[in-house]
């Protein structure tokens, strides 16, 4: 599964209890579609510090970085270690190619 | 669509119209519709309470309104010494029950000082904290609490909350305005009285509330009124002075916290002019000179006015039922 696929799985699952609405794209914006709130951020904050290892600052909390899949994809790809090849999404970080 | 040129004035009111027309409402709710011998007022010796309060006395007499002061360990001591002048002023009974033994019971303090704990490891008694929020006018960030605590030697430091921490000081403080409600009710009980709410419609409208707590309620006389309107009536049914200018204040944790850095993104007479605009179909552009702030500013503000009231419409909602009961209207459900 790449960084792309999980985070869109972590999205799914977690802000659309599994089922995603039909249509919904990599750059469907979460606030304009309703697809989460300030608590919903919240989790996915958690969720990215404790899957990808790396700390998010309070200047990092904004839609630039989090708000649809395609943002959240560069934002964390821009995070992780530069060796970083591969995710599971069942909880181990493959490292390397 | 507004008529007439948006200007500060958009919110003046006829107080002596307004107040006569709320008390009537008030007689024929409580007497009428409820057939309750008259009111409790939950008066914190803030502007809302008050004014309150003091429609209730006009409209029922004063004989008929009893002012509870519900105390706990982190309400300020201005607040009992303002509804004490309220209460005198008024010439209403009140009666005077601190909650701090019943919150410390259900673990209030003790649950929200472990939530803390899960962010700032060295909280503990002596002290202070509250939350607040980023500013929502200038930046683009989510509305994520942070949590400011200061030491008892005056050192402040402040974290961004973490989802279960911050699940665990809003579950936890929420005790205070339910235990509240639930004296409240005990008193409307005891005499067959009718719980009057206090929320203004900048607090009413952005769920500046909590569920059940604060939120729950008889009869919201002045849920219609923008805070600025409040005032207005405040000045016109006599309220102390005192009470007049103090600055709105949540009284809910131990550090003094306005509600513009918990939850409004300007002061109360700013975002009335924003929500009354907005409510109006106006476009930031033509609002931004009266407010202040640039059109990019309003479009902000107006953002967090939707925000808000997609995030809180779960509070104003009643029980949904799996099947309806045709017998109990929808709105007669609680």
């Amino acid at each position: 599964m790449t960084l792309n696929e999980e985070l869109r799985q972590f999205v799914i699952d977690n802000f659309m209890f599994g089922k995603p609405y039909i249509g919904f794209a990599d750059d469907h914006s979460f606030i304009e579609k309703g697809i989460i709130d300030s608590t919903a951020v919240m989790e996915l904050v958690a969720f990215l510090e404790e899957r990808y290892r790396f700390k998010l600052q309070d200047q990092d909390l904004i839609p630039d970085n989090l708000d649809s899949i395609n943002s959240l994809t560069r934002f964390v790809a821009s995070r992780l270690p530069p060796n970083f090849a591969e995710v599971r999404y069942a909880g181990r970080i493959v490292l390397g190619t | 669509m507004l008529t007439t040129v948006f200007s500060a004035d958009v919110l003046k009111i006829d107080a002596a119209a307004v107040s006569a027309d709320i008390e009537s409402k008030i007689r024929d709710i409580v007497l009428r519709q409820l057939h309750r011998k008259g009111v409790i007022v939950a008066i914190s010796g803030g502007i809302d309470s008050s004014v309150v309060a003091a429609l209730c006395s006009k409209a029922m007499g004063t004989e008929r309104v009893l002012g509870l002061m519900l105390p706990e360990a982190d309400s300020s001591p201005d607040s009992l010494h303002f509804a004490d002048q309220l209460a005198q002023s008024l010439g209403i009974r009140t009666h005077v029950q601190d909650i701090s033994a019943i919150l410390t019971a259900a673990g209030c303090y003790q649950r929200r000082d472990e939530a803390i704990r899960k962010v700032i490891p060295e909280y503990q008694a002596g002290y202070k904290c509250k939350l607040v929020l980023p500013d929502q006018v200038n930046g683009s960030a989510y509305p994520i609490f942070s949590v400011v605590v200061e030491s008892p030697q005056g050192e402040r430091t402040k974290v961004r909350l973490t989802l279960d921490s911050y699940l665990g000081v809003v579950a936890a403080t929420n005790l205070k305005q339910r235990t509240r409600k639930m004296m409240e009710y005990y008193y409307a009980d005891l005499f067959n009285y009718a719980v009057a709410g206090t929320p203004n419609r900048l607090e009413y409208d952005q769920g500046f509330f909590v569920k059940n707590g604060d939120g729950a309620a008889d009869l919201k006389p002045i849920a219609h009124l923008y805070k600025t309107q409040v005032y207005a009536l405040a000045e016109y049914l006599g309220i102390p002075q005192e009470i007049q200018n103090r600055a709105p204040t949540t009284d809910t944790y131990s550090l003094d916290q306005s509600q513009d850095e918990f939850y409004f993104p300007l002061p109360y007479d700013r975002m009335d002019l924003c929500l009354y605009a907005k409510n109006h179909g106006l476009l930031p552009e033509e609002v931004a000179s009266v407010v202040d702030l640039t059109a990019k500013q309003v479009a902000s503000v107006y953002h967090v006015i939707d925000s808000n009231r997609n995030a809180t419409r779960y509070l104003h909602r009643p029980p949904v039922l799996c099947e309806d009961v045709t017998e109990v209207p929808y709105e007669a459900r609680v």
